[in-house]
């Protein structure tokens, strides 16, 4: 199944979609204030882009700093090279402690290896402690944006759903109420939590400590009730100084959803006296993106979602359309890099209209990968049969003057002359689904051109190669 | 000054009157330009569907066509964005290079080369300013809303300056209106609720006259205005600068 089927049933519900489409782009309008007020944001969006492509020039270099630090303060870290790998080395640190319950605060990378479902598969209890988490953990369903996780549903839904989980009122849909009903819930979960997994915004190589942004405090109220700390990184969560990170926190928030900043920003450095702090460091396809020139900078990323909120066509599908972990834009340039064969359609759900490019505070040229990976696909054969063979035909049509001028009166005449049912029919066209085809002139603009006095048409008399 | 008009495909065979609009301004600006009979296409249909290889015969008789001009105007930003951006795959022989910088859109060329951004004329009329990303955020014809507030722009500006023209304000002035080339077709359910969307924006904020200066985008619009029987003239912005009347 590809996008546009996806995305078809998607658009099913108008009204739904329009709602989606409105609140997204809420959220990106209240991005564009907070960026307005910055006089300096596109010089900072410079600053970010050009440290990141540093450290990503050095990867290797910044990562063993990052771990010689890390276990001067007392850490544990972990390399992980794949998703089985991450997964298997948090259950052991789990059944280490003989624990049972686990609180989790929002990551992307755990959800991208799947945790929740391989430790609730080994007896450990996993609880989502983000709110939209929560919900669609609540749901069995998969994040459908990486900032807002629930952004899919209206409140009436998340009413239904606490409702059957949580017993509230049938039919209860004050956001101030289930929201009450969540932390009466999930009160209870961090106070029974023996092992805290958090997700990483940046890990800073010069000091060893993992820097985790968020709005409800959920990952520092994990993280100091329970004995033990795992924290989950990609290998490109990197940032080399303490200093450097101003930059990203400015921009972080603002990007995300116009906040100046995320209400908590904590440091982890380095575990309390009787506790205990690991890091995972998991590359799971990172480095062989890394090895891909025209797609390295998408490790550029800082997960602020800012490109979905942007996209017209994220906005009009819903995140599930995309079928991996991290959708949108974003999502179409990483996930070929995983799977070519199957987000195939990706790259190709998408105008190119470049607004992902514009916003994304560090800078990725992401509409111009979406544009790269497709001819990667397509030299792959990764895209239909009767695209390529019909893309062929057009070359050979298009690089020939004369048939291309045949067949440019041919489908005209053929437009005027065959009824609007057969030129129109959605069977075999397309376009006709929504949208009138041009009514045919009689005459194309070379036929017109070629009926004018000589004068208008050749007036500078330029000598033309052949 | 020998400039070349590069007409794109759909328009020499849908949208002949926008191309002869084109001529006829550029010579009521004093240019005369030259329309090359074996021209075709730039290629980007084929390449922004995974094809770029297919494409580069049709990029380099695109070169040997218009490599003697001084420049080559099209009354579509979005294949000059591709001529200028893409062919980079070509060798950059002194042609290609001369070419991909001799590449103008219509707007580009009379406000940049020609150093016009008032034109005389009236057009009494609320006109709605279809911005096409590639003009846009590719060649930078007009201020993002990614970055500014400022409503502001080569077209916008000419517009403004015909008597009695009142340009309509969107709620969003530069949403992508969804043609997107061959993602017209392959995501056509998308396609067509972005352009609704768009549309929907014009009728809303009071566009009589829908124009652009990349007829791409208007065909697209053009149809779905067409389809839901709405009462929007859609006109390529050289049709109005040429001083025709809806
Ligand atoms: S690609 Fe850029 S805009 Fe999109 S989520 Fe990553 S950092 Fe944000």
């Amino acid at each position: 199944m590809n996008h546009a089927i996806r995305a078809d049933k998607f658009l099913l519900d108008a009204d739904r979609t329009t709602w989606h489409d409105e609140t997204l782009w809420f959220v990106r309008e209240k991005r564009d204030r907070a960026v307005y007020a910055v006089p300096e944001f596109q010089e900072l969006r410079e600053l970010a882009s050009q440290i990141k492509d540093h450290t990503l020039s050095r990867l290797d270099l910044y990562l063993q700093e990052f771990e010689a630090a890390a276990l001067a303060n007392g850490v544990h870290v972990h390399w992980a090279a794949d998703a089985a790998e991450h997964n298997a080395i948090i259950l052991e640190i789990v059944r280490q402690q003989g624990a049972t319950r686990v609180v989790k605060s929002k990551s992307m990378l755990t959800e991208e290896c799947h945790l929740n479902p391989y430790l609730i598969k080994h007896g450990i209890e996993v609880v989502d402690t983000d709110l939209g988490e929560r919900i669609i953990q609540f749901r069995d369903e998969a994040p459908s944006h990486i900032v807002l996780p629930a952004i899919h549903l209206k409140k009436e839904d998340v009413g239904d759903t606490f409702h059957t989980h949580l017993g509230t009122e049938k039919g209860e849909s004050d956001p101030q109420r289930l929201t009450e009903a969540a932390r009466q819930h999930l009160r209870a979960k961090f106070l029974a939590g023996q092992v805290a997994i958090s997700g990483v915004n940046f890990a800073v190589a010069e000091t060893g400590a993992v820097v985790v942004c968020t709005n409800e405090g959920n990952a520092d109220l994990g993280v100091n009730l329970a004995k033990v700390h795992i924290a989950a990184m990609g290998i490109e969560k990197l940032i080399p100084r303490l200093s450097d990170l101003g930059v990203f926190t400015r921009l972080l928030a603002r990007s995300a959803t116009g906040q100046p900043v995320t209400t908590y920003t904590s440091h982890f450095t380095k575990p309390a006296p009787g506790r205990e702090m690991h890091i995972v460091i998991v590359d799971n396809g990172r480095t062989q993106q890394l090895g891909r020139p025209d797609f390295r900078a998408s490790l550029k990323c800082i997960r602020c979602g800012a490109c979905m909120n942007t996209c017209p066509v994220y906005r009009r599908s819903g995140g599930h359309s995309y079928d991996f972990t991290v959708p949108g834009p974003i999502g179409a340039i990483l996930s070929p890099n995983i799977d070519m064969k199957k987000h195939s359609s990706l790259p190709f759900a998408s105008t190119l209209c470049g607004s992902c490019t514009d916003v994304c505070p560090v800078k990725i040229d992401i509409h111009t990968q979406l544009y790269k990976w497709r001819q990667v696909l397509g030299e792959a054969d990764e895209i239909p049969a009767s695209k390529k063979w019909s893309m062929k035909f057009m070359g050979r049509l298009l690089a020939s003057p004369k048939a291309f001028a045949l067949s440019g009166q041919f489908a005209r005449k053929a437009l005027r002359l065959l009824p609007h049912g057969l030129t129109h029919a959605n069977a075999f066209n397309a376009w006709a689904v929504a949208r009138e085809l041009p009514e045919p002139p009689k005459q194309s603009f070379r036929e017109w051109y070629q009926q004018q006095p000589q004068q208008i048409q050749q007036p500078a008399q330029p000598k033309v190669t052949a | 000054m020998k400039v070349a008009l590069f007409v794109p495909c759909y328009i020499d065979q849908f949208y002949p009157q926008v191309a002869v609009a084109t001529l006829q301004l550029l010579q009521k600006l004093g240019v005369a330009a030259h329309f090359p009979a074996q021209q075709t296409c730039c290629g980007q249909p084929l390449a922004n569907s995974g094809c770029e290889r297919e494409a580069l015969p049709i990029y380099r008789h695109f070169v040997e066509t218009f490599s003697d001009y001084d420049y080559v105007v099209a009354p579509s930003g979005s294949c000059v964005y591709h001529v200028r951006k893409h062919f980079d795959k070509l060798d950059q022989t002194a042609e290609v290079q001369h070419v991909r910088a001799a590449a103008y859109d219509l707007i580009d060329f009379i406000t940049n080369v020609l150093g016009v951004t008032e034109l005389p004329g009236a057009f009494p009329h609320k006109v709605g300013l279809h911005l096409s990303c590639h003009g846009q955020r590719g060649l930078h014809q007009a201020n993002e809303s990614e970055m500014t507030p400022v409503r502001d722009g080569q077209l916008r500006r000419l517009l403004a300056s015909l008597d009695g023209l009142e340009l309509t304000e969107l709620t969003r002035n530069d949403e992508c209106c969804g043609f997107g080339g061959t993602f017209c077709v392959s995501e056509a359910g998308i396609s067509a609720r972005m352009g609704q969307d768009r549309v929907a924006d014009h009728v809303r904020n009071g566009t009589q006259v829908l124009t652009g200066s990349d007829m791409s985008c208007l065909m697209h619009l053009e149809g779905i205005v067409r389809r839901a029987n709405m009462p929007i003239k859609v006109m390529h912005a050289a049709e109005i600068l040429n001083g025709l009347t809806p």
